[in-house]
């Protein structure tokens, strides 16, 4: 049976940083799956995401989020990243934020891109975000940081890459 | 290139049902696991199932859900509990025939020493005014490596559920 679920590459930070960028993703599978289970010390944090280190206003995103007492849903246009909701934690509760975002065909070249993902954190919301980025370049890079915060230690990283056949 | 997501185990129920199903001896080398169900319980209209890591039932389970129900949306979360209980939402026995729900568990580094976070999306359709979706997330306030997953509801499950647990690799 062909493999079709592939890591590409993963991190787990050994001291806090800003961002994560996984650069020089190979264009041979059809999707990317990025998992990343993270902490930060500081609450009212975001996941941000960018493409090809592409800073422009090309992003776009709806949420449907629940906060455990309110459900309500955003839509942001015009971004310089995508926002896919919460990274918000407090330092006592390590790796208590999951992103699983869905990114397809990552590598066409006629398509602007598209994303959908499952953000959650259990002491805060959670969350699901649909997200364009209005390029038709192949994704080569993916950015992923935390607003103007850091992600804590322990905090991890990894690229999966799916062949439809 | 490595295989990384392998099927560990998998449990289909027969035809006298089971009070509930659970994974034992899961083993550590993997970085993620995932769980996915298809359920009816042999009892009941739209029902909740409960799951517990290592059979644990301190009150040491977290939960944060958004759900929808075709004519509502709500979100609510509950803490301090012996289980994740309003976990995933199934079919009964009053449910649509031959309906059975759905539901994908995803445990990013269970077998880390920090707690144990998870994302849970599960849904149940059927022939009926309301059905659920819901999205959640729960945090398992628990430093020890996941080893066993145990899910139960308020009845049996019936014939043909089945669960599947996945190992994921992240190299």
């Amino acid at each position: 049976m062909p493999s079709t679920y592939e890591p590409i590459a993963t991190t787990t930070l050994s001291s806090a940083a800003s961002s994560v960028t996984f650069s020089s993703i190979s264009g041979s599978y059809t999707d990317l799956v990025l998992v990343a289970n993270t902490a930060t010390n500081t609450s009212s944090n975001y996941y941000l995401i960018q493409f090809n280190s592409d800073t422009g206003s090309n992003y776009s995103s709806t949420h449907l989020r629940g906060t455990g007492s309110a459900a309500s849903s955003t839509r942001y246009s015009n971004e310089t990243s995508i926002f896919t909701s919460i990274g918000s934690t407090i330092s006592t509760t390590k790796l208590a934020s999951i992103m699983t975002a869905h990114i397809m065909n990552y590598s066409n070249t006629t398509t602007y891109k598209t994303i959908v993902s499952r953000d959650n954190n259990a002491g805060t919301e959670v969350d699901t975000t649909v997200a364009l980025w209005r390029s038709t370049a192949a994704i080569t890079s993916i950015k992923i940081s935390i607003g103007a915060n850091n992600f804590d230690t322990d905090s991890t990283f990894t690229l999966y890459g799916i062949k439809a056949a | 290139m490595a295989t990384t997501y392998e099927a560990i185990a998998t449990v289909t129920v027969g035809s006298g049902g089971a009070a509930n199903i659970e994974f034992t001896s899961i083993p550590g080398t993997y970085t993620d696991l995932s769980l996915l169900c298809t359920l009816r319980l042999t009892s009941g209209g739209i029902e909740a199932v409960d799951f517990t890591f290592n059979n644990d039932t301190g009150a040491n389970y977290s939960w944060r859900y958004i759900q929808g129900s075709g004519s509502a949306v709500n979100s609510a979360s509950g803490s301090a509990a012996n289980a994740f209980t309003e976990a995933m939402v199934t079919n009964g026995s009053t449910s649509t025939a031959s309906t059975f729900s759905n539901s994908c568990l995803y445990i990013p580094n269970y077998a880390g020493s920090n707690n144990k976070s998870f994302s849970l999306d599960t849904v149940e359709e059927e022939n009926a005014t309301a059905a659920y979706m819901r999205l959640e997330a729960g945090l398992w306030s628990n430093s020890a490596a996941i080893t066993s997953i145990k899910i139960y509801g308020s009845a049996n499950f019936a014939q043909y559920s089945t669960a599947t647990l996945y190992g994921i690799k992240n190299s």
